[in-house]
């Protein structure tokens, strides 16, 4: 390559505009993502605060249980279809192009689509809350038949609209997945082989695979439930000869892998910051790599474990006990591969660190629970119990979400080109952690006791860890104010960031902040080592110094 | 990891490492033996093996936490950078034979714990109801009665939304509360009249999702004397949370008394708690959100006591 002209005239402000209409630039799309999706999470938390309000006490007292019931299906599915999966997909539209050195993504309006997507399945997910009826109450499961009773009788129903809602996201994710893969396979920058290429771009392509792989399962599946529900079909329906334990095979072929597609990118942010926090090299980076797509062959043959009360054979699940066990080899070999990476570094405790090193304290917590779901006879007691609960809120707030804002807090600078306030991050990062365990570790002593999940009403013995965690839970509401405070604050008068505030090596990094349209445009670097060459002194890219120095120049330009 | 860098300290890191994982054994020994504390009673064969699997894990996985955690603490309490100091630590890329020992342990451990659990599987004897799943028969879906065509020693477990029934084999009693002998194996057949529910009681660590259009054969031995909880597990529409009934677990002539008595007792409308939470929520002046009516209360020999002490 030539760098005659890098770095490039910096994009002139654009304005607001553009985030709110049809932009086929990645960057901003991923942005659209991210602020789209903590929009539906501050609703889900809503939702969350009433449903640990109704559970602060034994009985059904709050809400109506057929209300509770509603919140707790919308609660699920808001934070998994409306938060989770467009919060990463954000991460994916801004990471990937820039970390592979790429202008923008394969399919530009595609990708475009594929978010409008979601403020559609969004409103059309909302607008159940106000249909005669009221919305989805059969979990975001929606096994049958409950979910095919449709109590109110009409043709539009809020049981229907959830479907459509969940069948929309579906293509939007097919949409986003083709994408991203089509992206990380064709578009690296000259020199970047599949073993030169970070990790998060690793993890991306492996949980991005699922997705194309397990989705048409679950969306032929709702179809099929959707059909039961609207046209009297019988798929499901065992007085028509259906079998409604045929849909939880649909269902969790897709949903277990969805969990994967969750805690992959996350275990790849962890991979990216913790180098970068303790400038070293990432311990083992081809295991960590490939141990990403060990999780995906294994992740595929193991959802029958959601299933083991649900009437399976003894030899099927021991078969699927020993392969959701090993789940834990590949997984192990990246927690260690992370604590190699800590082990003699020079560590710096900022906000993204805290956040990575939170997580991955719940992650390992979350694990040992994990292996105890997967002994057969050790989940026949606790499955369906708040047991299942706490765990899977450990995985999901405890590791992914904090993973999230750590790669929120880290990359901030580089997209919007201002720096977060680092006091208000460390006391979100507090908040956070203890609001977390306090309202998920309750949960545990909850589920070995026999408290079952989903339930509006207890008894009362179960009174006392309830209290403790609906307090941990309020705990975890405030903790989102001074996140949202930093965020609006910096975005709008944040000190202005440098091309790599946090010294990082990455093709990312060596970007203006924020970066141009289409990044490095005709002059991107060719990649001569692998990633996280911390300490070595090896440069990443050919010209490394000449582009820094040019970077320098026009910051103190400007 | 420390072997080489730290070779002229070498006496001192090995007497601490020892020290540190002597400690961490111990502290993992005890927590296996906490664990015990946080499940209910046992009152079945089945509750104890349940429970030292689970101590078990429960044990292993202190270990590994307190492992994990250890090197995390040490880290951030020994390898922090310096104020000021922007430079790079020592780069070291990875470890062939590390690797290969963090891949080995973990997948010994897992397969150990697998086998301890297949073990235990089979002892537990929990045939898997595949085998034992049959589709039901039309005398029984037109509501016939069972009771005199069932083997001697199976109880019928008719789940509705939302209210457990219970029918006693060669007899023809019934009741919203289930009563077992105790130390005698029994088998429930489990049916349901409209959606999954699931049969759970905490006490004797079972728990079997009961599907409508199959009779699931499922068998169980309460070894302890005592009330406790049934409750439905599988998410079962609005009043899933109410549809709870008592378990006394009594001796065998208690048992037998208790047949006796209720073979006498006339029927009347069984316990069901939404049926009285439904007709005061339809008398208000706006119901709410739509929900399935609850079926209408079984008529039992023997309803049972909403309000009795339960220990599990």
């Amino acid at each position: 390559m030539t760098i005659a002209t890098f770095p490039p005239e910096p994009t002139p402000e654009q304005g607001w505009g553009r985030y709110f209409g049809f932009c086929t630039d990645a960057k901003v799309i991923g942005i659209q993502y991210i602020v789209t999706a903590f929009f539906f999470f501050l609703i889900g938390g809503l939702l969350a605060m009433v449903i640990r309000g109704e559970l602060i006490t034994p009985a059904s007292d709050l809400v109506d249980r057929a209300v509770y019931n509603g919140i707790y299906t919308m609660h699920g599915t808001i934070m998994l279809f409306l938060f989770i999966f467009p919060v990463l997909n954000g991460l994916n539209n801004l990471l990937i192009p820039t970390m592979i050195g790429a202008p923008d993504m394969a399919f530009p309006r595609l990708n475009a689509v594929a978010f409008w997507l979601v403020p559609i399945f969004g409103f059309l997910l909302m607008a159940s809350f106000f249909v005669p009826g009221g919305p989805a109450y059969s979990g975001w499961w929606s096994y049958p038949p409950v979910s095919i009773q449709n109590p109110v009788g009409h043709l539009i129903n809020g049981q229907g609209m959830w479907i459509t809602a969940v069948a929309l996201s579906g293509v939007s994710s097919i949409m986003g997945a083709i994408n991203f893969v089509t992206t990380i396979l064709r578009m690296r920058a000259p020199g970047m082989t599949l073993f030169r290429m970070p990790v998060f771009c690793w993890t991306a392509l492996a949980a991005q695979s699922l997705q194309l792989i397990g989705l048409p399962a679950l969306t032929g599946g709702a179809i099929m439930l959707l059909m039961d529900l609207t046209f009297g079909t019988s798929f499901y329906r065992p007085e028509g000869g259906g079998d409604p334990v045929l849909y939880q095979h649909f269902f969790w072929f897709y949903s277990h892998p969805a969990v994967y597609v969750i805690i992959l990118p996350v275990f790849g942010i962890f991979s990216e910051l913790f180098p970068v926090y303790s400038r070293k090299p990432l311990f083992g980076y081809v295991y960590v790599a490939l141990a990403s797509f060990i999780i995906v062959g294994l992740g595929l043959i193991v959802w029958v474990h959601h299933m083991f009360p649900s009437g399976v054979a003894q030899w099927m699940r021991n078969l699927f006990m020993v392969t959701t066990m090993l789940i834990a080899v590949p997984t192990g070999v990246k927690v260690f591969a992370w604590l190699g990476t800590l082990w003699g570094g020079k560590l710096r405790l900022t906000t993204p660190m805290l956040f990575c090193l939170g997580g991955l304290f719940n992650f390992v917590f979350a694990g040992i629970t994990g292996i105890m779901l997967a002994t057969v006879p050790v989940d026949i007691h606790v499955s369906n119990t708040y047991f299942v609960v706490g765990h899977f809120h450990y995985v999901i707030y405890g590791a992914a979400v904090m993973g999230i804002f750590a790669a929120i807090y880290h990359w901030f600078p580089k997209f919007i080109g201002r720096m977060p306030y680092e006091g208000l991050g460390k006391l979100h990062f507090l908040l956070t952690f203890i609001g977390a365990n306090l309202n998920f570790l309750p949960m545990h002593p909850l589920g070995l006791t026999g408290m079952p999940r989903r339930v509006s009403s207890y008894d009362p013995e179960f009174t006392f860890w309830n209290v403790v965690a609906s307090l941990g839970a309020f705990l975890l509401g405030v903790s989102i104010i001074p996140f949202l405070l930093n965020m609006l604050s910096a975005w709008i008068r944040g000190p202005k960031a440098t091309h790599n505030p946090w010294n990082a090596i990455g093709l990312e990094w060596l970007l203006p902040s924020p970066p141009p349209e289409d990044n490095f445009g005709e002059e991107v670097p060719t990649v001569i080592s692998r990633p996280y060459g911390y300490g070595s002194g090896q440069p990443l890219v050919e010209h490394q110094d000449e582009i820094e120095r040019r970077l320098a120049l026009q910051e103190a330009a400007a | 990891m420390t072997s080489s860098s730290t070779r002229s300290i070498n006496t001192t890191a090995v007497v601490g490492l020892s020290f540190w994982v002597g400690l961490m054994v111990l502290i993992s020994h005890w927590m296996g033996q906490q664990a015990h504390r946080w499940l209910p009673v046992q009152a079945s064969t089945a509750a104890p093996l349940v429970d030292d699997l689970f101590s078990f894990e429960t044990a292993i996985g202190t270990f590994v936490f307190l492992g994990v955690v250890s090197v995390m603490v040490w880290v951030m309490l020994f390898n922090r950078a310096e104020k000021y100091d922007e430079t790079d630590a020592i780069p070291i890329e990875g470890n062939t034979r590390l690797e290969v020992i963090w891949t080995a342990i973990p997948f010994v451990l897992v397969m150990g714990i697998a086998f301890w659990t297949i073990r235990a599987s089979d002892q537990l004897g929990t045939l898997g109801p595949m085998e034992h799943i049959h589709p039901r028969n039309p005398v029984e879906e037109a509501g016939g009665y069972l009771g005199d065509r069932l083997p001697a020693e199976q109880v019928e477990v008719i789940a509705r939304q939302w209210s457990w029934e219970f029918r006693y084999p060669g007899t023809t009693v019934s009741s919203t509360e289930l009563h077992l002998a105790v130390d005698q194996p029994v088998t429930f057949r489990l049916v349901s009249e409209d959606v999954l529910h699931g049969f759970y009681i905490p006490a004797f660590r079972v728990k079997q999702d009961v599907v409508p259009g199959r009779a699931i054969d499922f068998n169980v031995t309460p070894t302890r004397e005592g009330v406790y909880r049934l409750r439905d597990s599988q998410f079962s529409g609005t009043w899933f949370a109410a549809n709870q009934a008592d378990v006394v677990v009594e001796s065998a002539e208690e048992h037998q008394e208790w047949l006796q008595k209720a073979a006498r007792a006339p029927l009347q409308p069984g316990l069901s708690l939404a049926v009285s939470e439904y007709a005061t929520r339809q008398a208000r002046s706006n119901p709410g959100w739509a929900t399935v009516p609850p079926a209408p209360p079984p008529q039992v020999n023997v309803p049972g006591s909403p309000a009795q002490p339960h220990q599990a």
